[in-house]
């Protein structure tokens, strides 16, 4: 598991849970350029699953790899479709959806750390 | 109200987190639930098999809630009041009778592990499915 890229990830989600609350209290859709952050932050998560798959397949430890790896590909599906769902409703409760999958990605990225750590102790 | 409307109806606007939601509920329930299944059962057969069957309720429950037909809001009622009953109820249990429970499930202390969430959705589809419920 790489070592400063998911911190940058989940501080990059927090301010991006944060900035949704502005169309979310003015009733609109999430503008482009957080929507562009979106996308970033969707490329960071991409670069982690590459990376934290490179240091699974050389670690010796015994890390639970299947629910590892299915962290990490859930990681990568939350934001597309969390964006497909949210477009269809152009009003603040869009921008609630994104809020949601915002704030669910550092869960995730908590959750994959202990997996990382956790099971390799024993 | 016809069928089309009704499903928009149930999917716009706070159905729409609704959903999302719920449906965040019903894939990590699920998988949870098949790695506890798949890796460990004979640990905790009881949780592990509640564990399952809470996921399989919320997985109903969001697809009825997004298909948004008379008949499927009907299954989500049923799926909601269920899950408000699972969470009182195995809350309650595994508070009483801790070692009934020797590894959480998603209903455990209400829900005290996933923010309480578990105990709130339920009630909030039922408002949901209230509100906009034909006339």
């Amino acid at each position: 598991m790489p070592e400063i890229l998911p911190t940058v990830l989940i501080v990059a989600m927090l301010i991006a849970a944060g900035l949704t609350l502005i169309p979310l209290v003015r009733d609109r859709p999430v503008g482009m350029p957080l929507i562009g952050g979106l996308v970033l932050i969707e490329l960071g998560l991409l670069a982690l699953t590459v990376l934290a798959l490179i240091n699974l397949s050389d670690t010796d430890r015994d890390v639970a790899g299947v629910t590892f790896v299915a962290y990490l590909v859930g990681s990568l599906l939350v934001l597309p479709i969390a964006g497909a769902w949210a477009r269809a409703e152009r009003s603040r409760w869009g921008s609630g959806v994104l809020l949601i999958a915002c704030l669910v990605l550092p869960v995730l990225i908590v959750r994959m750390n202990q997996i990382w750590d956790g099971h390799g102790a024993n | 109200m016809a069928q089309t409307d009704l499903g928009a109806v149930t999917r716009s606007g706070p159905g729409r987190v609704l959903i999302a939601v719920y449906a965040i509920f019903a894939v990590g329930a699920t998988s949870r639930s098949a790695v506890q299944i798949g890796t460990r059962f004979d640990e905790a057969p009881l949780p592990y098999l509640l564990s399952a069957f809470a996921a399989m309720v919320y997985v109903l429950a969001t697809v009825c809630l997004a298909r948004g037909s008379r008949a499927s809001r009907r299954i989500a009622v049923a799926s909601c009041v269920v899950e408000l009953l699972g969470v009182l109820i195995i809350g309650t249990v595994s508070v009483v009778l801790p070692e009934a429970f020797p590894d959480a499930t998603v209903w455990s202390s209400f829900g005290r592990g996933y923010l309480y969430i578990p105990l709130v959705l339920p009630v909030l589809g039922l408002w949901w499915l209230r509100a906009t419920r034909p006339r």
